[in-house]
């Protein structure tokens, strides 16, 4: 089998994504005995492709085009078509990003073909290839197997697998540039300024300990409760998105698919449900402990300690207890 | 202006859902609703409507049952609806789905698609982009604002990752997904129930619209989930329980 994983950068600069796909791409390679290329596609991303050149791959493909400095499905789409078209792969790979849901749905149709998207895992079962993905908000898995004549697209869902597990390779891949023909009156969208609506004031990613809070934290005048005990644990204070949609803490403070993607050695979650698109963002933390009303809360699912209860009676609980050793 | 929003209806959020057949649920016994993401796209054709006049047309898939989501939508203000009958359509693969809904959509000819981000049953998240594919019309996904919108074309934000956003401009007719939490869902009033009793639901049967399609992908089976990690719950009075968690925190994880 030919395998090509389509990596994803902006302005230079990976979606680190990318990397978990291609450690999701190497090893579907290694127990299905396949090759591996994987395609950077831009402008002025030939420095990108000889970095990941280093990675255990076949090939990298370079795509490059001025009509593809900024994305546009589009531009995408025809590009990747021709690129396809060229490299034939049976498989091809790309991480569950929101740019891929944007293109790679129409990339596929307009080769006739499906997709299997946000996959958060495989199987390799009597040569056939299963792909594990969440249906009914996470309630139930589904194994999921392609029909008809590959090429087939499947999308992997971040933190479905490590980007630390990438295998560098012996020596560099070669790196082939792919010629694609394309005019700016194929591209229908036109694309205007990137931006940022808050100013990042702080980057979650950087604290070791997070207390999050979600929409069982009932008012914005609970907040300071929890920015406390934030504090008292030498932490950062986060939140799930309802309560961003809501104003009651800044875009930045966001954690999840739309907002950020964090590890830290501990992440305490009072009043979090626990939907998909939260988990996706912090599922990658060493210890998770979490506080909720439902003891059928999904973020027990993934939660290492967890308390059912009230979290107006457990929270200043916890800050009494810290302020005592604290003054101890 | 002409818009058609896609809606469709789901078992209800907290529906006890039973695995049935291996690869779908057990139906009887549930209620169903309106998938959350797509009440923020008929919202925001609402919305559209009431600032730019036109229709608003409710187009939904599935069994007799999906009628009701349709009801629901036309009482919050679209005009009419177009239910497309099938008692199979949770069977169908993503392009399967948009091959049929783009066969009801094309002969409205609208000026604007709509659809959520994803539906809370299958969550395939593909529908509105290969809606467009198969129109042909060009299309903008997780849009956050409306604006600008003129004629012949239309700004939209979309939502990048990690705080990012973008506008973009696009020439209509064109297909839109909007995410969620783009605005405040309206309720349906009872003068709205009420006026949706005269307005019009077309029934069309799915296999009449003429969609060849082969299956691309296959749902084997579907099960419930089994645990990556256990839980330690932590038991007591808030005071007890919140000790014991310091504790564990310290001794066990040493993460403080």
């Amino acid at each position: 089998m030919n395998i090509l994983l389509i990596t994803e950068q902006r302005e230079g600069k990976w979606n680190k994504t990318s990397f978990e796909t291609l450690a999701a791409a190497q090893q579907i390679a290694n127990e299905t005995k396949s090759r591996l290329a994987a395609a950077v596609i831009g402008k002025g991303v030939a420095d990108l492709a000889g970095e990941l050149a280093a990675s255990k791959l076949d090939e990298v493909l370079l795509i490059e085009h001025d009509l593809l400095a900024a994305y546009t499905p589009d531009g995408f789409t025809i590009a990747l078509t021709q690129a396809i078209a060229q490299a034939k792969p049976d498989l091809i790979l790309l991480p569950h990003t929101y740019q891929v849901r944007d293109f790679a749905p129409k990339l596929a149709a307009s080769l006739g073909k499906g997709m299997i998207g946000d996959c958060i895992g495989y199987r390799h079962e009597n040569g056939k290839l299963i792909f594990v993905r969440q249906m009914f908000q996470g309630k139930t898995v589904a194994d999921v197997v392609f029909e008809g004549a590959p090429p087939w697209f499947a999308t992997f869902q971040a933190g479905a697998f490590r980007a630390d597990l990438v295998a560098q390779g012996e020596s560099k891949a070669p790196v082939t540039p792919i010629p694609v023909e394309l005019s700016a009156a194929q591209i229908r969208t036109k694309p205007l300024e990137i931006f940022r609506e808050a100013k990042q004031a702080v980057d979650l990613t950087q604290a070791p300990i997070l207390v999050s809070v979600g929409r069982g934290i009932k008012a914005p005048e609970n907040i300071p409760m929890a920015e406390k005990l934030a504090h008292l644990l030498g932490g950062e204070l986060s939140a799930s998105r309802p309560i961003c949609d809501e104003g009651w803490l800044p875009m930045d403070r966001q954690i999840g698919s739309s907002g950020q993607t964090v590890a830290p050695k501990l992440y305490l979650a009072l009043g979090i449900s626990g939907a998909i698109q939260h988990v996706v963002g912090m599922k990658g933390s060493r210890t998770i402990a979490a506080i909720n009303k439902d003891q059928n809360a999904p973020i027990f699912e993934v939660a290492d300690y967890g308390i059912v209860g009230d979290l107006f009676e457990i929270v200043p609980a916890l800050i009494e207890e810290l302020e005592k050793t604290k003054s101890s | 202006m002409k818009i058609v929003v896609c809606i469709k209806q789901v078992p209800a959020k907290d529906a006890p859902l039973v695995i049935a057949d291996g690869t779908w649920i057990r139906e009887t016994d549930i209620g169903f609703e309106m998938n959350e993401p797509d009440s923020f796209a008929l919202e925001e054709a609402l919305r559209l409507k009431e600032k730019h006049t036109g229709e608003v047309i409710a187009v939904s898939m599935g069994p007799e049952r999906v009628k009701q989501t349709i009801k629901e939508a036309l009482a919050k203000g679209a005009d009419r609806g177009v239910h497309i009958a099938d008692d199979k359509a949770h069977t169908l693969d993503p392009l399967g789905a948009a091959k049929s809904l783009a066969a009801a959509i094309e002969r409205e000819t609208p000026d604007l698609v709509l659809t959520g981000l994803q539906s809370d049953d299958h969550g395939f998240g593909q529908t509105g982009v290969l809606l467009a594919d198969r129109l042909g019309l060009p299309h903008a996904t997780l849009i956050m604002q409306i604006g600008g919108v003129e004629s012949d074309h239309l700004r939209v934000k979309r939502e990048l990752e990690a705080g990012w956003f973008q506008w973009v401009e696009l020439p209509l007719p064109a297909v839109l997904t909007i995410q969620s939490g783009i605005n405040k869902v309206r309720y349906a009033t009872l003068k709205g129930i009420m006026a949706a009793k005269k307005k019009e639901i077309v029934t069309i049967a799915r296999e009449s619209l003429g969609v060849t399609h082969e299956p691309t992908q296959r749902i084997e089976r579907i099960y419930v989930p089994t645990k990556t990690k256990k839980t330690e719950f932590l038991n007591g009075t808030p005071k007890e329980a919140a000790a014991k968690l310091l504790e564990k925190l310290k001794h066990e994880a040493r993460v403080l």
